[in-house]
């Protein structure tokens, strides 16, 4: 069934066609991360699909996927240009390599998952938290919870990993 | 499936120097025009035309791109009289520009047609900005966009930011080398007297400018502008009926080589962009390589995508692009100048069609910058690069131009001078 909500300000739409996004969505409202398993090769894939991007069988399971991993890469933006996240400058936008498949298919490969750095109760984080984060901080998924069938992955820090001594940062 | 190390990248070579640019055109870059994109577009269309000493009734073919922002071939054409063989409005941004002309030598080729006109028009300060602002980033986040606007992710500053953050902590490149592409562009665009920004820059003003999104500041983004663009594509032994040298396209790429073309980068390091697999088609079409390249036209939306491009077309190795795009080979003077009217960064924003413009016009010999014209009606340059002289590089012979829109997309064109 459709999703018609409200996000920060932000409406937010699926179609009730859009049956790979409401099946992760569905997910994530129940604070359970899952990701499509190709039924035909057996690897992981994020964001949803149609089909398996390394082999194209059109045929997948949503499996539970642990939400853990670390910053790959980030963006910190002080100029918002979408009106909900005016308020909220500076925000941190994650790339976050996950645990899960790392190194496969290939060394190059991972599942890499983007969120907002957010506090553990899914709101986006403030500006001391974000000027802890780096390439390399370790973090976990939390939720933002939105409607009844949606809620928005986010990021925290992982507060039981080992983190890095220092992150690496931009240099200011 | 294949990886990309496996797919098959060979194709056939015999359109090399076949097809021709033989005319370019535009209106003047503003921020407020005034104009529709539908005024905007037949204007550059009509210089274009005239500019190749053709006449409207001699274009059969039209192309174009946008995102939502333009007109359509079809209005351009009956504003002036032309009546089409074949025409395209494609959905598309920087990656679009060689990609069609690639698609004007296809259709020509077929026979659909004989002479091409692609054009871009848009007001991309008045009406519709990529940076997404007004009414476009207020819009319902719906579907597949919930993986990235719902983030506050969606301006190409945001998306692309990754790429060279990552870049940096991998190759130790830093602020102050990319900032170089915004001073030598300005200083190429002091030399251009239809840049909208005229004014020098320095590495330092640069860093001195607020932050977007890190690592991007305000000077390290391009310059939004309202401007039409326009190209006419035939074929090479046609181009002898027409005004100017034609410049003889060797070899077109237009490839998209991750899995996806958004930003999730399933695909290899983030900061490898689609350059590094359309090199694998562009250099052997074009049967010349990075080295036997006298200037080249990067995609400036911002001054690391260009230092991300040279570095995967292969103008430097991989990690180098900071050192690259800071020693002077790309200043007017240089060993390689590269978008020698300012670029999108000082000229103005067009989606890629402008830079295509000036390296046409450099292979021609006559770049209208503020050297004296001569009796003969062509520009007397003098090779003095100071502010507010030459812009015309020396004895050009092969350009190469950059397109880009994602990371994961990316078309390139080598040309030669006829």
């Amino acid at each position: 069934m459709a999703i018609n909500a409200t996000y920060l300000g932000m409406p937010l739409e699926i179609n009730d066609l859009d049956v790979e996004n409401l099946e992760y969505f569905k997910h994530c409202a129940a604070h359970d991360f899952h990701l499509q398993r190709c039924d035909s090769c057996g690897l992981l894939r994020y964001p949803p699909t149609t089909a398996c991007p390394w082999c194209a069988s059109p045929k997948s399971t949503w499996t539970r996927v642990e939400g853990k991993g670390a910053v790959h890469s980030y963006s910190e933006v002080h100029h918002a240009i979408q009106p909900a996240f005016k308020a909220h400058t500076p925000y941190l936008i994650l790339l976050v390599d996950l645990d899960a498949q790392k190194g496969k298919p290939t060394a190059d490969e991972a599942l890499r998952v983007v969120g907002n750095l957010a506090t553990p109760d899914g709101k986006l984080a403030p500006p001391e938290m974000v000027r802890s984060v780096g390439i390399g901080t370790r973090v976990r998924m939390v939720f933002s919870d939105v409607a009844p069938g949606l809620a928005i992955p986010q990021w925290t820090i992982d507060e039981k990993a080992a983190q890095p001594a220092k992150p690496w940062r931009y240099p200011d | 499936m294949p990886l990309p190390a496996d797919v098959d990248t060979s194709t056939p070579k015999h359109l090399r120097d076949k097809y021709a640019i033989v005319g370019v055109g535009e209106t003047t870059y503003t921020r407020g025009s005034g104009k529709t994109t539908r005024a905007l577009g037949s204007w550059a269309v009509r210089n274009a035309i005239e500019d190749a000493g053709l006449k409207p009734s001699d274009i059969d073919g039209m192309l174009s791109y946008q995102s939502g922002d333009s007109t359509f071939s079809p209005m351009i054409a009956g504003d002036l009289g032309i009546r089409l063989n074949f025409y395209m409005d494609v959905f598309g941004g920087g990656s679009s520009t060689e990609a069609l002309v690639g698609m004007a030598m296809g259709v020509i080729e077929a026979g659909m047609c004989k002479t091409v006109v692609i054009f871009r028009a848009m007001n991309g300060f008045s009406q519709v900005r990529i940076g997404g602002t007004g009414a476009r980033a207020a819009a319902p986040v719906s579907g597949d966009m919930l993986h990235g606007r719902a983030y506050g992710w969606q301006s190409a500053g945001q998306m692309f930011s990754l790429t060279f953050m990552r870049h940096m902590h991998d190759y130790g490149t830093t602020p102050a080398q990319v900032a170089a592409v915004k001073a030598i562009h300005s200083e190429h665009a002091g030399n251009n007297p239809k840049a909208f920004y005229k004014e020098r820059v320095t590495v330092e003003d640069v860093l001195k400018s607020r932050y977007i999104c890190k690592p991007l500041h305000l000077l390290d983004c391009c310059v939004e502008t309202d401007n039409g663009t326009a190209l006419i594509v035939t074929r090479a032994d046609r181009a002898k009926d027409c005004r100017h040298t034609p410049a003889l396209i060797r070899g077109v790429v237009g490839r998209c080589n991750k899995p996806r073309m958004d930003m999730h980068y399933q695909h290899g390091p983030i900061s490898t962009v689609a350059g590094h697999y359309g090199k694998e088609i562009l250099w052997p079409n074009a049967g010349v390589g990075p080295e036997d390249v006298d200037i080249t036209g990067s995609y400036d939306a911002f001054t690391f995508t260009t230092m991300l491009q040279l570095e995967d077309y292969g103008f430097c190795k991989k990690g180098e692009g900071g050192h690259y795009v800071s020693d002077g080979t790309m200043r007017l003077g240089g060993r390689r100048p590269n978008n020698t009217s300012g670029g999108h960064l000082c000229e103005g924003y067009t989606h890629g069609l402008n830079m295509v413009i000036e390296n046409v016009r450099q292979l021609r010999h006559d770049v209208d910058d503020s050297c004296p014209v001569g009796p003969d009606g062509k520009r007397q340059h003098t090779y003095d690069y100071r502010p507010g002289g030459c812009r015309q590089v020396k004895d050009v012979e092969v350009s190469a131009n950059l397109g880009w829109a994602m990371p994961g997309t990316g078309s390139a064109m080598v040309m030669r001078r006829g």
